[in-house]
């Protein structure tokens, strides 16, 4: 019994650091969104539930709109699983990490989101420690900063008033941060190509707000059509298994 | 809307999301091997999504009007740099934030 706590212990004491970026980012974009459902007219209890039932920020801004409209549920589900569908990747990219971590894997997945994948994807977890607790604990610890921001700002409403323009950059900077990191592991930079090209071509031609699908289906079609060479240089790169 | 419709709307958004991270666990569970197309394509996925990702946080930004996208570009610059140079997360993290929101609220 107390090994297995030193166990998770030590997991939490390695999971933390690489959390902070998350930390900064969830905190002050959870207070927005909770300022932004206190001003709508909402109880704190709204963004408090949606912190943890949604668990994803691009939804929750846009489920604000569609609570204060008319009501129409079909609607509302399609257009979270148009949001929501690069968890998709998400998911196709961890089925093998996740495997084997037995009663935690349910709560791996219902946090998999953007930064927590991001995260468990990238890091290379020290030698000793725990791989599903590190995991899982990146996942709660993410899930605690939404959770505690999303309620303070529902909380505190428009009385809050800093300077933080600009803070929201935080988590591009990280994935700039991670992309670097994997782009001196590969020998081939194919993939890493391929997700920017694409995106950045489909942004152009379809616009913001409905750039991400035909995005998702035609890195599919590149990553099938092209997939000798591409499963080749996956072969040669240092971190892929 | 009435509370109930409230509840069912929040429902929905909450099944949408689920939907979209528990699908590919439910439709390749770990009992059976993962087909080799789909082995090849989480592989292939993990080094695709960083890049995607970068553009999906920058979708907003206008390079034709405002500031032209400068501030993301300097910073990102920064990061680059920073990360290049020390390879510590939280440093280029830190570094490359720092100075966007130097430059969105001082500069541009």
């Amino acid at each position: 019994m107390k090994q297995q706590k030193t166990v998770i212990l030590s997991a939490l004491k390695a999971a933390f650091p690489h959390t902070i970026p998350i930390m900064a980012s969830f905190l002050f974009l959870g207070m927005t969104y909770g300022i932004y459902m206190n001003v709508s007219g909402f109880s704190f209890v709204y963004p408090m539930i949606m912190s943890v039932v949604i668990f994803g920020g691009s939804l929750e801004f846009v489920a604000v709109q569609m609570l204060l409209s008319t009501f129409a549920p079909l609607q509302t589900l399609i257009m979270s699983i148009l949001i929501q569908a690069r968890h998709l990747f998400y998911g196709l990219a961890m089925l093998d990490k996740y495997k084997n971590t037995g009663a935690k894997k349910p709560f791996l997945i219902f946090g998999l989101c953007d930064e927590s994948f991001s995260i468990n994807c990238s890091v290379d977890i020290p030698n000793g420690i725990d791989k599903g607790w590190f995991m899982l604990w990146v996942t709660w610890l993410n899930q605690l900063y939404w959770f505690t921001g999303s309620t303070l700002g529902g909380l505190l409403g428009s009385f809050i008033n800093f300077n933080t323009e600009g803070l929201e950059f935080v988590m591009t900077a990280m994935f700039v941060a991670i992309f670097v990191d994997r782009w001196k592991k590969e020998h081939h930079h194919y993939t890493s190509l391929i997700g920017v090209i694409i995106s950045a071509v489909c942004l152009v031609i379809f616009g913001a707000e409905s750039f991400m699908l035909p995005t998702m289906a035609c890195i599919l079609c590149v990553l099938t059509v092209f997939r000798k060479p591409i499963e080749k240089s996956l072969e040669g790169s240092g971190d892929e298994k | 809307m009435t509370l109930v419709q409230q509840i069912i709307t929040i429902a929905m958004c909450a099944v949408g999301t689920m939907l979209t991270r528990f699908l590919p666990f439910l439709v390749f569970s770990s009992k059976k091997p993962i087909p080799k197309y789909v082995d090849y394509l989480g592989r292939a996925l993990a080094g695709t999504v960083f890049g995607m990702l970068i553009v999906y946080c920058l979708k907003d930004v206008n390079v034709l009007q405002g500031s032209h996208g400068l501030p993301e570009l300097i910073a990102i610059i920064v990061v680059i740099a920073l990360h290049l140079w020390q390879r510590k997360m939280l440093l280029s993290v830190a570094g490359g934030t720092v100075c966007y929101m130097l430059l969105v609220q001082l500069v541009f």
